[in-house]
């Protein structure tokens, strides 16, 4: 693997091959053999482990323990008829679910799976930017126009409350999730993210021991950023039908249900990268645990990202929906005015121990 | 040939600029209504500012169908009405064509009777518990219930070989008696289902979430209760102890100890608390029964072609899992009836719906049809 590299680096030259032959290898090779995949799996394993929380098998009629089944989707809504409304906004209905899977897969470009290259090697990001963070809250912040969007434009009632309801819990909720995030941030002195990584590696722990009520806000936040339960308001289906996307089928309502699953893996993501120290072993601070050492950064953060993919689950296995007023309550008389007193607090410690 | 529907230019900018109020048709075809019920709402934001039910897409002219048939060929009639709980739709039918024939009902028939009835309100409540949750986001619970209400319908299968609409009575006793070792089963799914509402009450009784959604949600004060007519653990959730298991006691209620729940506030909580603990009640009457099960006949001695007199007239309600479900039969001396009408708790339970959602949310609205428990099948019959 390390001689095709140098191959190739010495063949294209050092320019070219970190300019463009490696990001876009590295684009193809993270979208198509690990995003994609992982989104179309964790809709099965949605499926099989809210099967077993719920007394019943999920699906597993389609190769061995229903392997297959997410292909078999994927071809099922790739013929399906495609609709649009009579009375539909086309331009708007065509763009929406474009916006909302877009921001969700370009996130992923920050983020780091794991440390940098050492020598001759290549490193498991995309890109490192300074201003990481602020990429991956800006992008993710795009995704809540395709949900106005196509409640708007598919002109049914539903759909707009749906589309309204997402605006506002969206917008809303990005308050407190910002505000956790800053916490971490002020520990590291970065914004970037594989910096943020290798600052809790260089403080030899984890920020969600010091940053514990900002990890919990930011998963709360994160949770209501993703549309899902108990925050799935904007597609509430007893209430709503499907909410926004009501109007929506085929391989465009599987564009909309892509981009909520791609946001669960970027929240999923961020928090272990802020948090739980990315690629980063437990306890980076504990020499008894040094033979973990061996194992790559990649399988640590996976595995830290899958723990937070279960708990979605969990979640949405566990609790009714909140009323839409409760949502609003919450997100702004509790979470907001505490991840405001944990930022000061933090700061004030910050400039302390300084 | 059907022509295109004509679009006006500027239907997306004319549609809401100077108005405040949106009319929505919540249904017949939405997944909170229960089957076909549609709500005309005028909504401010989410907020309701009126309601109305717009019933009748699932009228089948049932009580004419009563006209054309023999008393006891009108038994599968009533199965289709609340086909959830078709087997105290049953007993309240043969009740009324027993008081109008004089029948009585050997004292097996009737323990057995009491039996399937609260098997059934155990089943309507579980689904009713079901479909409650689900509409209210917590999924689980649905499947737990379902897991139980199909050992329930197994036993309804066992017994008379239907699941669903059961015909299981007939005026004057019962069409078969119990199968082989069907009290022994039914005795193991009472001594499991305590420990099963306990898994559900889990889930829901003190989940803050779930208590955010219902406590002070639909409040039905005791007075507005009465006035609507509404029965079953919707008035009693409202504080009101009427239960026609104790009131008029029918089938021998009165040799069964129970309890009747009622709640405090009326509201949305209170009715759901009712409920679980009529569950419990029930599984109480249920081993009561099995215990002291007697020996004997099934059936009364009953004219080979039952005929009412002429005038005759009654009027039989008993305690559904809903309400009060009741028939009011006048004979004509041939062997059909006259006229059948039947009070249909779902029907008269739904009229307080416009009430309890004056001001709520459309969030609260599917927590209200999940709490008055309507089955259109009997609402429009």
């Amino acid at each position: 693997m390390t001689s095709l590299i140098e191959s190739v680096r010495t063949t294209v030259g050092d320019t070219l091959f970190y300019g463009a032959v490696s990001p876009l290898v590295k684009i193809l090779v993270l979208l198509f053999l690990m995003i994609l995949p992982l989104i179309a799996y964790l809709t099965l394993a949605e499926r099989r482990i809210l099967g077993f929380m719920q007394a019943r098998l999920g699906p597993n009629r389609v190769g061995p323990w229903g392997l297959l089944q997410p292909i078999a989707d994927v071809a099922k809504l790739l013929v399906k008829g495609d609709s649009i409304p009579l009375r539909a906004v086309k331009w708007a209905f065509v763009l929406a679910p474009c916006l909302v899977v877009g921001p969700a897969i370009l996130v992923f470009a920050v983020i780091p799976l794991g440390p940098r290259a050492e020598a001759g090697g290549l490193s498991w990001f995309v890109t490192d930017i300074n201003t990481g963070l602020l990429f991956v809250v800006a992008t993710a912040s795009i995704g809540v126009y395709g949900l106005i969007l196509g409640g708007w434009s598919s002109n049914n009632k539903f759909s707009l409350m749906g589309g309204l309801r997402s605006a506002a819990q969206m917008i809303s909720y990005e308050v407190p999730q910002g505000l956790a995030l800053v916490g971490p941030v002020l520990l590291a002195g970065t914004l970037s993210m594989v910096g943020i990584v290798e600052a809790q590696k260089a403080d030899r722990f984890w920020y969600v021991f010091p940053q514990i009520v900002g990890f919990f806000l930011y998963l709360v936040a994160g949770v209501a950023e993703t549309n899902r339960n108990p925050f799935d308001l904007p597609e509430a289906e007893s209430e709503l039908v499907a909410g926004f996307h009501t109007e929506y089928s085929g391989m465009r309502f599987a564009l909309f249900f892509l981009g909520e699953y791609a946001n669960m893996i970027v929240i999923s993501a961020v928090a272990t990268t802020l948090f739980l120290g990315g690629w980063l072993r437990p306890f980076p601070n504990v020499e008894a645990l040094a033979f973990l050492d061996p194992v790559p950064g990649v399988i640590w953060f996976a595995l830290k990202v899958f723990v937070f993919l279960f708990l979605y689950i969990w979640f949405r296995g566990t609790f009714p929906r909140y009323r839409f007023d409760q949502l609003m309550d919450l997100g702004w008389k509790w979470m907001i005015p505490v991840a405001l007193g944990n930022l000061a607090l933090t700061a004030l410690v910050k400039l302390l121990v300084a | 040939m059907t022509q295109p529907l004509a679009l006006p230019e500027d239907d997306h900018d004319g549609l809401f600029a100077d108005s405040e109020e949106m009319e929505l048709s919540f249904g017949p075809q939405h997944p909170a209504t229960h089957g076909v019920l549609r709500l005309k709402l005028k909504i401010n934001g989410e907020r309701i500012v009126e309601s109305y039910p717009v019933i009748g897409y699932l009228h089948r002219g049932t009580e004419k169908l009563f006209e054309l048939h023999p008393f006891f060929q009108n038994i599968p009639h009533t199965d289709r009405m609340d086909y959830v709980a078709a087997a105290t739709n049953n007993q309240a039918y043969v009740g009324a064509v027993e008081k109008l024939l004089g029948l009585v009902v050997p004292p097996r028939a009737r323990c057995i009777r009491i039996i399937l009835a609260e098997l059934q309100r155990i089943s309507s409540h579980l689904l009713w518990l079901a479909t409650h949750a689900i509409d209210i986001g917590a999924m689980t619970p649905f499947f737990y219930t379902f897991r139980e209400r199909e050992i329930l319908l197994d036993l309804f299968e066992d017994y008379c070989g239907a699941r669903l609409t059961l015909n299981c009575m007939r005026p004057g006793g019962l069409p078969y008696d119990l199968p082989v070792g069907w009290t022994g089963r039914c005795a193991a799914l009472m001594a499991d289902l305590p420990g099963k509402l306990d898994e559900y009450e889990e889930l829901l009784t003190n989940n803050r979430i779930w208590k955010k959604r219902t406590v002070g949600i639909g409040v039905l004060p005791p007075e507005v209760a009465i006035d609507y007519g509404v029965t079953g653990p919707m008035l009693r959730g409202s504080g009101v102890r009427w239960d026609l298991r104790k009131a008029l006691p029918y089938d021998g209620y009165d040799e069964v100890e129970f309890e009747v729940p009622i709640g405090r506030n009326g509201d949305t909580y209170d009715r759901y608390i009712v409920r679980m603990i009529e569950m419990r009640q029930s599984v109480r009457i249920i081993n009561q029964c099995l215990e002291k099960l007697p020996e004997g006949p099934i059936m009364a001695k009953r004219p080979r072609v039952m005929k009412a007199g002429k005038d005759a007239e009654i009027y039989h309600g008993i305690e559904g899992p809903k309400g009060e479900i009741g028939f009011y039969i006048v004979g004509d001396g041939t062997p059909n009836p006259y006229r059948c009408h039947v009070r249909p708790p779902s029907f008269i339970n739904l009229q307080s719906l416009p009430e309890l959602c004056k001001g709520a949310l459309i969030a609260d609205l599917v927590a209200l049809i999940g709490t008055t428990d309507i089955v259109l099948g009997e609402v429009d019959r």
